[in-house]
């Protein structure tokens, strides 16, 4: 069984010579250079998604990203590329390659079989647990900016966004002031969704009952796609919104405007709202009642109805471009979207 | 079929199929291990039941799980120390223990052969473990009627599901054991009915387990805090 | 109509051509195929060697015909999905979300519990017992109890497409969307009935096949002399009896929730929605291995055959199988890392997950260092293995990436996991079954599969499958979220039409792999293999002839180290006959018995009953299930004898014909 011959190819520098690799600065310059090649390629054709990202957390979960894709495509490109060349090599038909049948185990090998992705995985467990921490969603953004408190809930099928300190309230159109850190408080009115927005990082679960954090920011201006990422029911599809991330004072003016422009949110209001609705226009309420998303969490608010009560209060499921009732239609507000 | 059921019953015919002895010691010793060769109907069943138990077992834990996760989830209804009444516990686990004892005593009467006593012994451990199920019944009953029931909360939820899920395992056992002892009654000491009536003492040692489980974790905790 | 609880004519979609048609088309198909073989005559034959059989071959085989037939059904779903997603763009497709939802829940669902299980069950119901050189399973009825239980649940899942619905809330029903208040309708139950009744059986199935595998092997079979496949469905079956008891748990809870207004899982009353989330995932991860466990062992056997060398760090290897099977159990939070754990938690899960990614990377360099020094034949098995071992590593490389919880935060739920999860299943555990299909196939049924049809599905279903699943990869990272019945983003358009593109190209490998079938079964004469042993085995398997007598082997064979078998053939040309001369016994075999199937009509029964809330008719399932028990234990004979000349004459042709093969493989000294 320890019969190792000299074909096979253990050499004693082999391991450390891998470690070394995988370790030392050189190995991270090929590490570098092996992980832009796909990198550059997919970003190509990129623009819009979470490789093209326009805040600090989309770039850190993209830099730890491709960062993880280089360290393993250091091992899987050789691992892929020998274990094709040595099913061709040996191939039956060439009768240059040498048959050693006893070739079945050698202690130098089964170590370096071990040792290479275990030394993968403790590089990349670093990765994990350093990026674990510097992304917590619950963890502020470092900003000279005072953050911005928005109140989050999803409803059957659309997204509700209230602004405390504004005390207006938005459905299915998010408006943030660009530069200025988003403090994100989360829940959900029925059943489970997450909140996400591709170009600015990292998403987030929304539960009735239970609050989510999240902290995000857009750095620059301009019109982000933002979804649910969790199947919720025959309305998910079209459970998206559009974020706009405005200037300082085109935000301030934006809630000021939405201030005059009508639509009360109260918990009669809202029990309307949580009904189920499909493909909800862009809407806006000018008031909300103080710690109505409190009252969402505490479930002071009930969960939303689902399908039999919606269904015996006589409204349609499917409303398409439905306006909540109660609510001030959104588009002309915005001033300084393009 | 043979009768020596609780014998290791390897066939004489592969025992002297090592003869270089590669498979160790055990072809000689016939540890059940398998080097010797297949282990005996009896050996097979007792381990597939085993199997079957811990895989019972872990279903409980995923019960215990969910009831640990729950057990503050009131909701403003009452709590486990409103509810329980540790005397009536305490009546349905020495009823519970002692039909295991008393099951112990149909197994050595099986094993004496002797069909009078195992139908007795198997008669008293269906009647203790009866017994047992009226008092959880009535419990259920009680607390049903003073609008605990297991819709009032996520607590009393958990509590039925788990509680009840082993109330269920002991009627299918009198369910078992009834059959069992009919077919013992009718086709005599076989060694299939062996096997089983050895599966089924298993079966009801193992509910103990899981009962004590429950004493402690359930009506214990939840009495005092 | 109390009498039917729920159910009345308007279960029966009559207002949706497409599952009324499909309906249809099923219900005609499978009328003609029970009226052609009422014509034929087949049912005596049918209910005889098979419906009854309690050999553990003959229900390998069923599990694979049933795997198969839900594979296609499964497939179907995935045509369709694809195509609405197409189709979908800017518009409203083809198909309502009412109905899309039902189709992809069912997807996942019947792929893995209907296809994925009952495939890996079946290939290790046939050839474990073969492997540890034995007659039968532990528990030869259980195992056709097991069975049909299974089909039981395939069964009920299919019934849903005609009458009533199926659920909408994906393969996993997370609460609170599958709660009476969101989901009133019939289509969860069907999914949790379904799933229990199923799920018994392959709980039994992982019983009887650690029993078999722990406690009946072949004199001298001790542990480390156990071939691979036998190693990896130790661990997978080991997987089985401590995770699918969870799944029975949470389902148990859902079900009480359901019907009888448990707060388990409720917005209401305390109920906790992350442990539902929890519970699924502590046997939902499980699951994944044991699905890819059991094609690990398969690869292995084919690496070793087709190199002609035996498995490289044998040792290694089954230390890396038990590594990945208790490190599965540590890893299930991966799943919602989003869900806001904190980042203590994420890290912890985030490095359990990466450190699995060891033991497989373990494997994949053995299976090198097994090619290393061998003669490499390149016959369809070893073709689907190598595919698998490249492909499978860019999907754990994906993988890995996902278990990194920052990475998971953009692409958690996108595409880009659909894709991961398809790139480790589709190559791990499809690829496993298909290489497993090809290779033991001559020794079910005594004739080989057709190479050059099989080499032209491998190399079309293989470009189909990267044509659909990079697109995939690429829109994942562009944001797009899997479950869109409809799509407004022009950015992810093209790839979807490539995706497209390759379902059609799949299609195409799918039809070639039926053609393959149905030429070999044509040709069957030449391709008929003759000496069971049509690879240049190395395990017991192929010592015996193809197809095995009922009793698999004459005398039970005698292993005197690892890959007994091709030992045997290196003797062979010192002692020029196999046949040791000794005396042939006679052979008990276990009776054929109707139990699993009466046991599986009277399981059906009570399924559709409790879905539809028939009460009555499901306490005569119970009823008529308990009665089936009491009537099986009755029976006196449980065993038949086949008297030894008659086992010295079925043994003797065998012989023959590997006399003539040994002598022919002999190797110079």
């Amino acid at each position: 069984m320890e019969s190792a011959k000299s074909s096979c190819p253990t050499d004693a520098s082999f391991p450390g010579l891998l470690a070394k690799l995988v370790l030392l600065p050189s190995g991270c310059m090929l590490m570098r250079l092996l992980g832009w090649i796909p990198a550059i390629a997919i970003l190509s054709s990129c623009a819009g998604g979470v490789l093209d990202p326009q805040g600090p957390v989309g770039s850190a979960n993209r830099m730890i990203l491709l960062n993880s894709l280089a360290v393993m495509l250091v091992i899987v490109v050789p691992t892929l590329v020998g274990l094709l060349a040595v099913a061709w090599k040996f191939r039956a038909s060439n009768s240059n390659a040498p048959y050693d049948p006893d070739f079945t185990y050698s202690g130098r090998i089964e170590l370096i079989v071990w040792s290479i992705p275990t030394l993968t995985i403790l590089f990349l467990g670093g990765l994990i647990y350093y990026g674990s921490y510097q992304l917590d969603p619950r963890k502020p953004i470092l900003s000279a900016q005072p953050p911005l408190d928005i109140q989050v809930v999803s409803l059957d099928w659309k997204w509700l966004f209230l602004y405390p300190e504004q005390g207006v309230g938005a459905v299915n159109q998010l408006v943030i002031p660009a530069g200025v850190p988003v403090h994100f408080k989360l829940t959900s009115a029925s059943v489970m969704n997450t909140f996400f927005v591709p170009q600015l990082g990292s998403m987030i679960y929304v539960m009735n009952g239970m609050q989510t954090e999240l902290h995000l920011q857009a750095d620059r201006e301009g019109s982000f796609f933002g979804q649910s990422a969790h199947f919720s029911g025959d309305g998910f599809s079209d459970m998206n919104f559009n974020v706009s991330a405005v200037s300082a004072d085109a935000f301030a003016r934006w809630a000021s405007s939405l201030r005059g422009g009508g639509g009360v949110l109260n918990a009669n209001a809202y029990r309307e709202l949580a009904r189920q609705s499909t493909d909800v226009a862009p809407a806006s309420f000018g008031h909300v009642q103080p710690g109505l998303f409190d009252a969402v969490v505490r479930q002071t608010l009930p969960p939303g109805p689902g399908p039999a009560e919606s269904a015996a209060g006589g409204e349609s499921q499917a409303s398409p471009k439905a306006l909540p009732a109660a609510a001030a239609p959104m588009a002309h507000h915005l001033q300084g979207e393009e | 079929m043979t009768n020596h059921a609780f014998s290791s019953d390897i066939s004489p015919a592969s025992q002297t199929l090592d003869p270089h002895e590669l498979g160790g010691h055990a072809a000689r010793s016939a540890t059940g291990h398998g080097e010797g060769g297949p282990a005996s109907k009896f050996v097979t069943v007792a381990y597939g039941f085993w199997i079957f138990l811990l895989s019972d077992i872990i279903m409980f834990s995923a019960l215990f799980a969910a009831y640990a996760v729950l057990a503050k989830a009131t909701a403003g209804g009452p709590t486990g120390k409103d509810l329980f009444e540790p005397a009536r516990v305490a009546v349905q686990t020495g009823l519970l223990l002692t039909s295991s004892f008393t099951g112990g005593l149909a197994t050595l009467a099986a094993y004496r052969r002797s069909m009078a006593a195992t139908q007795l012994w198997l008669f008293v451990t269906g009647l203790l473990g009866a017994a047992f199920l009226f008092l959880e019944m009535q419990e259920f009953a009680v607390m049903i009627g003073l609008q605990a029931g297991p819709s009032r909360s996520a607590f009393l939820s958990a509590f039925f599901a788990l509680v009840g899920c082993h109330g269920a395992h002991v009627s299918l056992g009198l369910l078992w054991l009834g059959t069992m002892m009919a077919q013992l009654w009718v086709k005599g000491f076989r060694a299939d009915i062996l096997r089983r009536l050895h599966c089924f003492g298993l079966f009801w040692h193992a509910l103990d387990i899981i009962w004590v489980a429950i004493f402690t974790l359930v009506y214990l905790l939840g009495a005092s805090s | 109509m109390t009498m039917l609880g729920k159910l009345d004519w308007s279960a029966i979609p009559f207002n949706q051509p497409i599952p009324l048609g499909a309906a249809l088309g099923v219900f005609l198909a499978a009328a003609a195929m029970l009226g052609w073989m009422t014509v034929k005559g087949y049912w005596p034959y049918l209910w005889r060697e098979w419906i009854t059989s309690v050999d553990h071959k003959r229900i390998g085989v069923m599990y694979i015909v049933l795997a198969m037939l839900m594979l296609l059904r499964g497939f179907i779903d995935a045509i369709m999905m694809r195509t609405q997603q197409v189709l979908a763009i800017h518009g409203p497709g083809y198909l309502p979300p009412e109905h899309y939802d039902q189709i992809f829940s069912a997807h996942g669902t019947i792929m893995i519990f209907f296809a994925a299980m009952p495939f890996m069950i079946g290939l290790m119901n046939f050839v474990v017992p073969l492997q540890l050189g034995i007659r039968d399973v532990a528990f030869p009825t259980l195992n056709s109890v097991s069975f049909w239980l299974t089909a039981s649940g395939a069964l009920l899942v299919n019934i849903s497409l005609v009458i009533g619905e199926f659920a909408r809330t994906g393969w996993l029903p997370y609460a609170p969307l599958s709660e009476t208040t969101y989901s009133p309708g019939v289509g969860v139950d069907y999914y949790l009935w379904a799933i229990q009744i199923s799920g018994v059986g392959t709980l039994l199935t992982g019983v009887n096949l650690v029993t078999t595998i722990l406690k009946m092997r072949a004199p001298g079979m001790g542990y480390l002399r156990m071939p691979m496949f036998c190693w990896t469905s130790l661990a997978s079956n080991l997987l089985i009896v401590a995770a699918f008891p969870i799944l029975t748990a949470t389902l148990a809870m859902l079900t009480l929730d359901r019907y009888l207004g448990f707060h388990f899982f409720t917005n209401e009353a305390g109920g906790n929605q992350m442990m539902f989330v929890n519970l699924i995932w502590a046997w939902g991860h499980p699951e994944v291995y044991i699905l890819v466990l059991p094609a690990f062992g398969i690869y292995s056997e084919v690496f070793s055959t087709f190199s002609s060398k035996p498995l490289f760090g044998y040792r290694s290897m089954v230390a890396a199988t038990m590594f990945i099977c208790i490190v599965s159990f540590m890893v299930w939070l991966h799943h919602f890392f989003t869900m806001g754990a904190g980042a203590d938690v994420n890290a912890a899960f985030g490095i359990a997950t990466s450190v699995i990614a060891v033991g497989t990377g373990v494997k994949i360099y053995n299976w090198l260092f097994t090619m290393y020094g061998g003669r490499v034949r390149f016959d369809t098995p070893m073709l689907w293995a190598l595919a698998f071992v490249t492909t499978f590593t860019v999907g754990g490389m994906t993988g890995v990436l996902l278990a990194v919880p920052p990475a998971d935060f953009v692409l958690h739920n996108s595409l880009f996991l659909v894709a991961h999860f398809h790139n480790v299943i589709i190559s791990g555990v499809l690829f496993g079954a298909f290489a497993g299909f090809t290779y033991w196939f001559p020794k079910a049924f005594g004739f080989r599969l057709h190479e050059g049809w099989g080499k032209a599905a491998f190399w079309v279903t293989l470009a189909g499958y990267i044509l659909v699943f990079v697109p995939l990869y690429i829109v994942g990272l562009l944001g797009m979220t899997r479950r869109l019945q409809h799509i407004d983003m022009d950015l992810w358009a093209p790839w979807l039409r490539v995706a497209a593109f390759g379902v059609l190209v799949m299609i195409a490998g799918a039809a070639l792999q039926i053609t393959q079938l149905l030429v070999s079964i044509r040709r069957r004469d030449k391709l008929r293999d003759e000496t069971g042993d049509p690879w240049d085995g190395r395990s017991l398997e192929w010592s015996t002839s193809s197809p095995p007598p009922v009793f698999n082997y004459a005398r039970l064979p005698h292993v005197e180290g690892e890959e007994p078998y091709w030992r045997i053939k290196q003797r062979a040309s010192e002692e020029h006959s196999p046949d040791r001369g000794e005396a042939y016994e006679p052979i008990e075999m276990p009776r054929n018995s109707p139990t699993g199937f009466v046991t599986a009509f009277f399981s059906t029964l009570i399924g559709f009953a409790l879905i539809w809330h028939i009460w009555w008719l499901a306490v005569v399932g119970f009823i008529g299930a308990y009665a089936t028990f009491v009537i099986f234990a009755w029976r006196d004979h449980g065993d038949y004898e086949i008297p030894a000349n008659e086992v010295a004459r079925i043994d003797h042709d065998h012989m023959a014909a590997r006399s003539t093969l040994l002598r022919s493989r002999e190797r110079p000294a």
